[in-house]
């Protein structure tokens, strides 16, 4: 029984940890991927290229034609933004929209030249659809909006080029080159961002890029993320534009975090299993040492439900208090895990262990305890119900 | 027809006709009943006597209702007992029939009164304090009123099944079947359990079937069936 109680504490304790610290990473992934690159991105304007087939004209009846859809052809960017957001803006859960206007560029620095991605947004839009205002880590979102030439820098491209806050560079795209100052370095936690965004104002962009109309794509946040799936492709279908949810975009690393999840529990849940064979284990020899109990309880009038019923009693109160033990295990290391110091970078930025709390890994952990020990209960409770009280006493129970 | 043996009687609270019986298997199989009729009385003793291995003891076991005869019908206070119904013969038991065996076979973890208690709580006929009311005057009946917390292992053999006496009467039972219910005790002690037995039940208006091999106690009995090969001989 001590070994089964122990296997069940540990157990539900650790299913919790792992749970907690898989999903709190996860959650933390989406967050930022959300936080950065919205919900939902539109973009490319979808053409579906079509095939006519004449049908054989007789003489006397009309002829028709058939289109036979033969795929889809997808013209880069947003021919007309204004009208696409205000298309947008009418789906139930959208929450903000974003023009984007983003292009390649060189940018220097006294210090050395790199390749740089130039995002043109309008920053009260931006800030509507994305974590940009947490995301800053030095200098002020109020010195960018005021500034004309101000620009926000992904923290990885300004240690490179050595810029901090105030300092000046160029951007260089084609034969023109203009100069423009950091009002703000930003970290999102993701590498390949980190390394080469800037964010111009819109309309700085469009000079720069010289593309005066248009937008890249529109970067979309909606109340509920979850649904974005469904509202990406309710918004293609209806908009006529590629429209792609942050599900699938980051489908990869969803299934990294999903796979790690599942096995993590599997591994976990072995504590379980050893805790459910303890559980047979023990209540078969119970069983063999109380047969005599078992015959007089029936001769009494107790029914095989009954003495089922006793041992099935014996095992949830086992279970029981594992299981509060374990949930009290699982949520102590939780937080012991949670101050514990980890530095991440790369898909996103953290310094200590990330961990979800919530009750549906108690209780994932507590239903997985249960089925595993009360169907290894169950065999030897129902052995013990077919024993034959006459054979018990006469001594020849099998 | 041995004497006190009333197969047919219209007033018998237990009755059984043409009960056979085999246990072992294959080649190994023995007739151990062949075809006993019985009946019992309210408030008369009944002694079941015979050598070892004559069926005494199997054909308690049957009346008792735990175990199964190949052939033959078996009635309690008039009503036929279904032979695969386990649910019915499991509640019969719990209602008509007390048992008291060699061995105590008391719950050792528990006490004197919470063993007696066991049958009722089964039953469900009385509440908790009216069963541990009444637990506690079966157990002054039999002399154990001073000692009704001690656990099973803290009591003599003689305590013991006088503990298992009071556990058979906890129900009110109609009949008390006893196998060799004094076999385990020395003859102070062999004589004082059978007389509460039998006192108590003949109180109680309960009939009482007793297998035993101590001829003197089975001279006491209103009633002595002598078995030899699975039948009783006159």
């Amino acid at each position: 029984m001590v070994m089964s109680l122990a296997c069940i504490t540990l157990g539900v304790g650790l299913f919790v940890v792992t749970q907690a610290t898989t999903t709190g990473f996860e959650r933390f992934f989406i967050k930022t991927i959300v936080g950065t690159n919205g919900a939902i991105r539109i973009e490319d304007r979808i053409q579906e290229t079509l095939r006519t087939m004449e049908a054989e004209r007789g003489n006397d009846a009309s002829g028709f034609v058939v289109e036979v859809k033969e795929g889809r052809k997808y013209i880069q960017g947003i021919q007309d933004p204004a009208l696409l957001i205000e298309a947008v803006r009418r789906f139930a859960n959208v929450a903000g929209t974003s023009e984007v206007l983003y292009g390649a560029a060189e940018i220097r620095s006294s210090f050395k030249n790199e390749a740089a991605r130039v995002y043109g947004i309008q920053l009260d839009d931006h800030l509507q659809v994305s974590d940009l205002a947490r995301q800053i880590v030095r200098g002020y979102l109020a010195d960018f909006r005021q500034t004309p030439a101000g620009t926000l820098v992904g923290i990885k491209l300004a240690e490179r080029l050595q810029l901090e806050v105030g300092d000046s560079f160029q951007l260089q795209v084609g034969g023109e080159v203009r100069r423009y100052r950091v009002s703000a370095i930003f970290e999102t936690g993701i590498g390949d961002i980190d390394k080469d965004r800037v964010f111009l104002h819109l309309g700085e962009a469009r000079s720069l890029l010289r593309r005066p109309t248009g937008a890249s794509f529109i970067q979309v946040n909606v109340i509920d993320r979850d649904r974005a799936t469904q509202d990406a492709a309710h918004m293609e279908a209806v908009l006529g534009h590629s429209a792609s949810s942050w599900q699938e975009r980051e489908r990869t690393w969803l299934d990294v975090f999903r796979a790690l999840r599942l096995s993590t529990s599997i591994t976990v849940s072995v504590f379980t299993l050893i805790a459910g064979i303890a559980m047979y284990n023990t209540l078969a020899l119970v069983v063999m040492e109380k047969t005599k109990d078992i015959a007089i309880l029936r001769s009494m009038g107790y029914t095989r439900r009954d003495v089922t019923r006793i041992f099935l009693w014996q095992a949830a109160m086992v279970l029981a208090v594992g299981a509060l033990l374990g949930c009290g295990l699982g949520a102590a290391v939780t937080y012991g895990v949670s101050l514990m110091k980890i530095r991440i970078r790369g898909i996103f930025t953290a310094d200590h262990f990330i961990v979800a709390w919530s009750g549906w890994h108690y209780l994932s952990a507590v239903a997985i305890s249960v089925v595993m020990v009360m169907a290894a209960s169950l065999i030897p409770a129902r052995r013990a119900a077919r024993l034959e009280p006459g054979d018990v006493i006469r001594g020849t129970a099998q | 027809m041995p004497s006190g043996v009333t197969p047919f009687a219209d007033d018998a609270v237990l009755r059984c006709e043409g009960l056979h019986r085999s246990l072992g298997q294959g080649e190994g199989q023995v007739h151990v009943l062949r075809g006993v009729s019985f009946a019992a009385r309210r408030g008369e003793v009944y002694a079941m006597v015979g050598p070892s291995g004559c069926g005494k003891s199997t054909l308690l076991y049957l009346l008792g209702l735990l175990d199964v005869p190949d052939r033959g019908e078996i009635w309690i206070d008039g009503q036929l007992m279904p032979r695969d119904d386990d649910a019915a013969r499991t509640a019969a038991r719990g209602r008509h029939l007390g048992f008291v065996f060699q061995f105590h076979f008391l719950l050792l973890e528990f006490s004197a009164l919470e063993n007696v208690m066991l049958p009722m709580r089964k039953l469900g006929r009385w509440s908790l304090s009216e069963m541990q009311d009444r637990a506690h005057s079966l157990l002054t009946s039999v002399g154990l009123g001073a000692k009704t917390h001690r656990l099973g292992n803290q009591l003599s053999g003689g305590e013991q099944q006088r503990v298992a006496i009071a556990r058979a009467l906890a129900n009110q039972p109609s009949i008390l079947l006893a196998d060799e219910p004094t076999g385990n005790l020395d003859v102070r002690n062999s004589a004082m359990v059978f007389d509460l037995l039998t006192g108590l039940a003949r109180q109680n208006g309960q009939a009482i079937v007793v297998v035993t091999h101590n001829p003197e106690l089975a001279a006491r009995c209103d009633h002595t069936l002598p078995m030899r090969d699975g039948q009783f001989v006159t």
